[in-house]
Formats: structure tokens, C-alpha cells, sequence
């Protein structure tokens, strides 16, 4: 592999120098860049190289769309989303809902899936990292919007009614796989990527709907 | 992140109205960053780095005082801000840190494959972070400005974007997910946008850094690999041409930043 790169850039350097080409062309440059890849990452714990030699073509159209520096096309985007949210599992007993108590520890929890952590750490949701939800908790992110009063503005007050409905299945869907409603969305695909399991993903829904959750107060 | 959220739990329990807990939780922060500006500790680091430079070691007993660091054998001041660079001897772009191992190699004998194996704070390592830290200090206050000459520099700038934006791991997390936006944090920490330059000492400027939460002195080498980790990739080898390209997009869009490197980080 190393060898394939070293060619790889001795060839485009030639191109370059040859005045062949003033700079080598996007799919030249995305081979090289994925040599590289290949060649400069090892699997370490759990973080097997895979997860960047194996990217999904969500992820890869993605990343191509952000180095151009446009947005997705939106037949594109509509596409991507539409796949993401065909892997939606919804819950397998009915029940969106869990104990926003144990959303409230599991969105606090930053744990989980890096090289340093065991194979057996449960996986934390991240989700302060980059949302302002219980107001008590004044270390917030601001990468993504604000969930303090995520249910009441919604104005879901009994998450067991008819009208709560969308809602509820919405919040659950977006959990589950952000990109099912925004194809290049920052937010991770908690369920779809295996990083929280149902019941998890239940308490997260309760943290943002149940109107006794401190989001909703 | 232990200390701030224990001075932020320590300024939620003394009040207990949330707005004034607040503000007075937020201050102590600002209290606690401003007193980290009062002594850095890096310039232990930058003695040592700076007697490891003169010093007759390795299998070929010899200095690194003829090290080429891209402005001519023994030239240190200003090399700093211009990496990493295009190299003619190793025909490679190099970083300040895989260029040190290719001149403890070649000068003083040592073997740079084991060096790049050894882990973070231990053995040989401890010193190319040491020898990063003293030529860092030495263009102190100097602007970046990478070459974009040579062809493979351009080829490693488009490269270390793509790098940039990649999206990957569990999380589909990219440089871009924390360093793609204005004035956005994670918890309680600021993020630079690093798509430009994010302003003197911000960013590509402040490595190497002293970081406080855990005492230890870090090169940009190490700094990569643990964003890398919290971003959930796998391993990026030691100066390995992942962590060169990124270098010089990151070094490259810092274009005209001061450096003020070695830094202290919280």
C-alpha cells in the first residue's frame, strides 16, 4: 500500500511539474486521498480502519459535496435521505418512552467507541457536547440548536395522544438516523450506527418529550 | 475538562439562583484561564529541547546542530512557521516532527520507524516533543507562511482538504463537524474554524502546547491524533501522511497567524 501512494504521488508531481496538468483532477486527488488513508491508518481497540476505508455513500457524497464547497443537489440530498430513513427501526414494543431520568445520564455521557475505551463501555450519547437541553447543566455545546423546552414549544403535552404523534415519531426518527431528514446533518445516526440501542434511545425521547423531563419545565 | 466542571460544580453550590450561579460559574472559568497565562510551564520543555539540539547523542554520537529544518543545515529561527514543507533530500513533505526523526536518522544514527512506533510520552518520543517545543519558541511571534511552491505541496494542501471534510467512524464525525463553523463550542470549550485563519495563536498557531488537565507537553503530532480519537477513527501512524496533509491545510490557511507556540491549553 505504502508503495501504491508513494507512486501515486510521484506520478501526479510529475504530472504537475510536466505541465501535463496545472493540478491533477478531483478523482486523481480523491485516489491519492484514499491511499493515503489506507496506508497512514491501523486498526486500534475498537476503531478498526473500516470505519474509515468503508465510509457509506451518505458519508461519501457528504464529504465530497463539503470539499466542493456546494450543497448537495437536491434530487441528491432527497435520495440520501430517503434511504436513511428506510434503516429506521421503530421501537420494537411500541413504546417511544423510556425514564428521562436515564436519558438525562446517557445524553451527559461522552463515552464509548474511541481506540482508548473498552469494548465493553456503554456508549454515551454526546448529547451536551453539542446541545444546550436541562438548563441545570450550564457546560453545553452550541454546535447543534438548543432542546431546552424541545417538547413544550412542540406543544406535546400528553406524548401518549393522537396529536403527539408526529411528533414523537419524528423525535424518535431523528435519533435513530439524523440523515433521514437532513441528508448532511452534523448530528450522528445514534441508532442507525449502532452507538445507542433501543431502550437508549427510548430515555433520550423521554429526556426531550416527557413534560416531566427538566427540558419541559 | 475536570477542573472546569469542577469549578463549574463548585460555582452551581455556592448560589442558588441559576442565573447568578451562572455568571459566577462562567467567571471562575475566566478567572482559572487567565490565571493558566501567569507561568508555562513548555519552558522546561524548551530547555530541554534546546540542550537535546546541542547535545552529542545516538549510535553516531552526534548533534543535531546540522539539521536541516528547511532554511539550510542549523537554521532554526523562522523554520517553525514555515512547516510543514517540501523536503528535496527525502523527497517528501515533512512536519516539524517527522523531519526531526529523518535528521535523529540521519545525523545521529537513530532508528526513525522505531521512534515513529513508540507511543506518546514515552522514550524518544518525550524527546522529538521537547526538540518541537524549543524550535517552536524560536519563531515565537512570527507569522506563518507555508511554501505552496513546490508541486507535492500543492498535492498535499488538496489532499489534507479532503482529509478535512472527510466524514467517517460511528459518529460520521469530520474535521469539519467541530472546526467547520464560526464561534461554536463543545460543552464549554471553544472550537477555531479552521477553513481559514482563525486568527493569531488560535489553532495550527498554538501547537505545541502545555496542557494543563493532564501536565503534559504536546506537538502537533499528538494533538491531530487525539482529535482523531474523540473523533472515533482509527490510528493515524505517527507522522504519517495523513497528519502532514492536514498539517498543511491546516498551516496553510493559517496564513499571516502569529505563532505563540509552545502555548498553554487548559
Amino acid at each position: 500500500m505504502k508503495k501504491k501512494t508513494q507512486w501515486l504521488i510521484a506520478l501526479t508531481t510529475v504530472l504537475v511539474v510536466a505541465g501535463c496538468a496545472s493540478v491533477p483532477s478531483v478523482s486523481e486527488l480523491n485516489a491519492l486521498t484514499d491511499s493515503i488513508v489506507k496506508a497512514s491508518f491501523r486498526s486500534q481497540g475498537v476503531a478498526n480502519v473500516e470505519r474509515v476505508t468503508q465510509t457509506d455513500e451518505t458519508n461519501r457524497l457528504c464529504s465530497e459535496a463539503d470539499v466542493a464547497g456546494k450543497p448537495l443537489e437536491e434530487k441528491t440530498a432527497k435520495d440520501i435521505e430517503a434511504a436513511n430513513l428506510k434503516t429506521i427501526r421503530w421501537p420494537s414494543n411500541g413504546q417511544f418512552l423510556g425514564d428521562w431520568k436515564e436519558g438525562e445520564k446517557i445524553a451527559q455521557s461522552g463515552r464509548g467507541l474511541t481506540w482508548t475505551d473498552p469494548a465493553n463501555t456503554p456508549n454515551g450519547g454526546n448529547c451536551y457536547n453539542c446541545h444546550q437541553i436541562d438548563t441545570k447543566e450550564i457546560s453545553y455545546g452550541t454546535i447543534g440548536p438548543s432542546l431546552h423546552n424541545y417538547g413544550k414549544i412542540r406543544g406535546v403535552t400528553d406524548p401518549n395522544s393522537a396529536a403527539a404523534k408526529p411528533i414523537v415519531e419524528y423525535t424518535w426518527g431523528k435519533i435513530w438516523n439524523s440523515k433521514a431528514y437532513n441528508a448532511c446533518s452534523n448530528m450522528p445516526r445514534a441508532g442507525h450506527m449502532g452507538i445507542l440501542n433501543e431502550q437508549q434511545v427510548r430515555h433520550i425521547v423521554a429526556l426531550l418529550l416527557d413534560p416531566q423531563s427538566p427540558v419541559n419545565k | 475538562m475536570k477542573r472546569l466542571t469542577a469549578i463549574a460544580a463548585f460555582g452551581g453550590c455556592l448560589l442558588a439562583l441559576p442565573a447568578l450561579a451562572q455568571k459566577t460559574a462562567s467567571q471562575g472559568i475566566d478567572e482559572y484561564r487567565a490565571m493558566l497565562q501567569d507561568g508555562n510551564p513548555a519552558e522546561l520543555f524548551e530547555a530541554k529541547g534546546e540542550d537535546l539540539w546541542k547535545q552529542k547523542r545516538g549510535p553516531k554520537n552526534a548533534s543535531l546542530e546540522k539539521c536541516d529544518l528547511g532554511k539550510g543545515p542549523g537554521v532554526v529561527k523562522g523554520a517553525f512557521v514555515e512547516l510543514p514543507r517540501f523536503f528535496a533530500d527525502t523527497q517528501k513533505v515533512q512536519d516539524l516532527e517527522s523531519r526531526l526523526l529523518t535528521c535523529m536518522a540521519t545525523l545521529q544514527g537513530f532508528n526513525a520507524d522505531e521512534i515513529a512506533k513508540t507511543p506518546f510520552g514515552k522514550g524518544e518520543q518525550n524527546n522529538v516533543t521537547a526538540l518541537a517545543t524549543w524550535i517552536s519558541a524560536e519563531s515565537k511571534g512570527m507569522r506563518f507562511n507555508l511554501s505552496q511552491d513546490h508541486a507535492s505541496e500543492k498535492v498535499f494542501y488538496e489532499v489534507g482538504k479532503r482529509l478535512f471534510f472527510q466524514r467517517g467512524g460511528p459518529h460520521d464525525f469530520s474535521c469539519a463537524s467541530c472546526h467547520g463553523e464560526e464561534g461554536k463550542r463543545i460543552r464549554l470549550q471553544d472550537l477555531p474554524m479552521l477553513t481559514k485563519n482563525p486568527g493569531d495563536g488560535v489553532g495550527f498557531a498554538a501547537w505545541p502546547a502545555y496542557r494543563v488537565s493532564n501536565g503534559q507537553m504536546w506537538g502537533m503530532q499528538q494533538r491531530l491524533n487525539d482529535c482523531y480519537r474523540q473523533q472515533r477513527f482509527p490510528y493515524p501512524g505517527f507522522a504519517s501522511d495523513v497528519t502532514i496533509a492536514l498539517g498543511v491545510y491546516l498551516g496553510v490557511n493559517a496564513k499571516g497567524a502569529a505563532s505563540v507556540a509552545p502555548a498553554i491549553k487548559r
